[in-house]
């Protein structure tokens, strides 16, 4: 089996289209979305209307922190993420904040946990961002495995029995054994706002067969999503940084 | 982690025990057979039932991972990998040896044999290398040999895939690694030096070449920091039979500081195939240890001399690429010549670092006179070196970034990509004579089966130097318009 994992997608139409079609040429038979489908982008009922395409036909979806702020406004966030929620609120309709309010917190597929942020408490949305927080999530799990995402920086742990987990940063398209005898914790980089520098969009291949996991890159019309961005009357900033990848 | 005893006679997952070729400080070794596999195999069992010593684990976990990622004739073909959770182990083809530690021990190897070895395993390290694997436990008792002479590295439990998670140095704090081969830098954990193992391959030359280690045999980790300030008894001083280039070569590897060593494994195995070619500076001559005054004096830079090493050793490496040019002396050839040189200037400019080898093939057929045969070979022999200096002379590189090969073959074509494959070369240049001519078919060949990039440089008289890349479609064409 071929595990396509998506995350932090945000409303970003042509990183989704992009990132789905590279996984259907890999020959992803699986595809789960790790939360934060809306928030940022331009195409938030675009990105809902196809996660929930997907699910209808067999894929996952969890939930995400600017997917629970559409349901609850009290969510915190910075300035421009609320306005950018706030005008999402607007967009969507009632079936399509119906299909977010049904996303659950978590999904256990055998010895897989699919989580958006820190498994340690998952709907306060911890970033795991070092090796204290992956120590907190390991804790917290029984779980071989650790999927998750709200970092928007790709990241791999593993979990040791002498020291915290270390923080390796993921070559590009490099595909990683996850030995089996170790408990591994796998932060996605982000398909719709990749903030390491690298604007291409980053989703991840897991090959349940063979055990590997690859942090895929790709390029799609960062150009057009910001164009989009601008044409809405979001944050000027939000269009910006697509294409510097921060 | 207490586990059932392997005995022989016991099947794990189909393979079936037969008899323990070795017992090692940290795994077994037994000759196992499965039915569905048509090869000479062994078992690799790690010995985790006496009170577990982590590092043991881990290593065999790192090996597991790595020896999954390798490939080629250097290394044992990996057939299974067993689950920790039931009984580690590593089924692999069995490489018979003896390891290079058992030859070395049981005498001082002959000079020659010194090179013939070292350029194998140069070769082998190189191989690792461009797989973006480091060895970093590279001794005597890790190297096999196939009964073709090629090289067979073993033991991965200490090594590093520079794509994947290393193992070792989320686990441990402290170096590892046997203190008789190790670099400076691996004191300091540095774990990304491909140079690294390049000293440990000096170390083994020089205890291949003079029977003795070159820093002896520390019994704890922290005097390994000794090798800083106290340089080794030069080998010709052991050994008066070491000629300088093989003394030149073990004491360029065992520098301290990573950046006077080879750059790569592949530069060091053109040294050790070509010694006559090695550029020689003070340390062939060397025939003493430096005096008390100069050592005194390191010894007391040392501790900013390790500074400078571990800066040095985090640095990524500059690429040294090999270029070869493959240089036709036949009369009437000088434009095409003088197309390659250009050629060769232009691909040298866009490889900083860049050395060149300019190889000259010279037909068996003209060796083969009646008589004379040696005083004419070697008339021939020096002719075509004068003419091969002669024409790279405007190129104006130093000795070291330039060497010259003659290649005796009936098989042109067939000579030059051999050497290209056996010295690693990034780019090949080569002149293609006038279409349709029969040499013609010496470049098409090569083009077709380098193990790299080749530029044709087709003669042209009013675009000498014209590069075209790949098999060049005849220009022809365009006057044909």
């Amino acid at each position: 089996m071929l595990i396509a994992l998506l995350a932090d997608i945000h409303g970003n139409r042509e990183a989704l289209s992009a990132c789905l079609a590279d996984a259907a040429r890999a020959g992803a038979d699986r595809y789960v979305f790790l939360g934060d489908l809306v928030g940022y982008g331009a195409d938030p009922e675009w990105v809902v209307d196809r996660a929930g395409e997907m699910v209808e036909a067999g894929s996952v979806a969890i939930l995400g922190n600017h997917d629970a702020a559409i349901l609850n406004p009290s969510e915190s966030m910075n300035p421009v993420a609320t306005a950018a929620i706030d005008w999402t609120r607007g967009r969507l309709d009632d079936a399509q904040r119906s299909f977010l309010a049904k996303l659950p917190l978590t999904i256990e597929e055998g010895d897989r946990l699919f989580v958006h942020a820190s498994a340690s408490a998952p709907d306060t949305w911890i970033y795991v961002l070092g090796p204290r927080e992956a120590f907190q999530s390991f804790r917290a799990t029984h779980h071989r495995l650790t999927f998750c995402g709200h970092t928007h920086y790709p990241a791999l742990f593993n979990e040791s029995a002498r020291t915290l987990p270390q923080l390796h940063v993921p070559d590009d398209d490099w595909p990683i054994p996850l030995l089996g005898q170790r408990r591994w914790l796998a932060v996605l980089g982000a398909v719709g706002q990749p903030r390491d520098r690298n604007p291409a969009a980053c989703y991840g291949l897991f090959d349940a067969a063979r055990n590997r996991l690859t942090y895929v890159r790709v390029p799609y019309d960062v150009e057009l999503a910001a164009r989009k961005i601008r044409k809405a009357g979001l944050p000027e900033f939000l269009a910006e940084r697509l294409s510097m990848g921060i | 982690m207490a586990r059932a005893q392997l005995t022989a006679g016991m099947t794990i997952d189909g393979f079936r025990l037969h008899e323990r070729l070795h017992r090692g400080g940290m795994a077994d070794i037994w000759r196992v057979e499965r039915e569905d596999i048509d090869l000479s195999i062994v078992m690799k069992a790690p010995l985790l039932d006496f009170e577990g010593d982590i590092s043991l684990i881990v290593g065999f976990e790192v090996e597991q991972m790595i020896m999954a990622e390798l490939k080629g004739p250097h290394v044992p073909r990996l057939v299974a990998n067993g689950d920790f959770a039931v009984q580690p182990y590593i089924v692999m083809e069995h490489i018979p040896g003896p390891t290079l530690l058992k030859r070395s021990l049981e005498r001082v190897l002959p000079v020659e044999e010194v090179f013939q070895v070292g350029a194998e395993v140069a070769a082998a390290l190189s191989d690792l290398h461009q797989q973006d694997v480091l060895h970093l436990d590279l001794k005597p008792a890790n190297i096999l040999f196939r009964p073709s002479g090629r090289a067979v590295l073993i033991d991965f439990g200490l090594s590093r895939h520079v794509h994947l998670p290393d193992l070792m140095e989320e686990q441990f704090h402290r170096p590892m690694g046997t203190t008789e081969y190790m670099a400076p830098e691996q004191l300091m954990r540095v774990r990304s030096d491909r140079r690294s193992d390049i000293f440990a391959l000096g170390a083994i030359l020089y205890q291949l070449a003079t029977g003795r280690l070159p820093f002896g045999t520390p019994a704890r980790m922290r005097q390994v920091r000794r090798r800083v300030w106290r340089d080794p008894v030069p080998p010709r001083a052991l050994r008066e039979a070491v000629p300088a280039a093989l003394q030149e070569i073990i004491l360029r590897c065992l520098e301290p500081m990573p950046d006077a060593r080879y750059e790569r494994a592949a530069d060091m195995m053109l040294d050790l195939r070509y010694p006559d070619l090695v550029v020689l500076t003070e340390r062939a001559e060397r025939l003493q240890q430096s005096d008390f005054r100069t050592t005194f004096g390191r010894r007391m830079r040392a501790a900013k001399t390790m500074r400078t090493i571990l800066a040095s050793a985090s640095r990524p490496p500059p690429r040294a690429p090999i270029i070869l040019v493959a240089v036709s002396l036949r009369p009437g050839l000088e434009a095409i010549r003088q197309a390659l040189l250009e050629t060769a200037a232009s691909v040298l400019a866009n490889m900083p670092g860049a050395r060149i080898a300019c190889v000259n093939v010279i037909p068996s057929s003209l060796i083969a006179v009646d008589e004379n045969v040696d005083a004419a070979g070697d008339n021939i022999h020096v002719q075509r070196l004068v003419e091969l200096r002669e024409w790279a002379r405007p190129l104006g590189l130093p000795k070291g970034k330039i060497t010259y090969h003659l290649l005796e073959s009936r098989n042109v074509a067939g000579a030059v990509v051999d050497f290209a494959r056996s010295n690693k070369v990034d780019h090949l240049i080569v002149g293609a004579p006038a279409a349709g001519s029969p040499s013609a078919k010496v470049s098409s060949r090569i083009t077709a089966e380098a193990p790299c990039t080749v530029t044709v440089v087709r003669r042209d008289s009013s675009h000498a130097g014209e590069i075209a890349q790949g098999a060049a479609e005849p220009r022809q064409q365009r006057y044909a318009e």
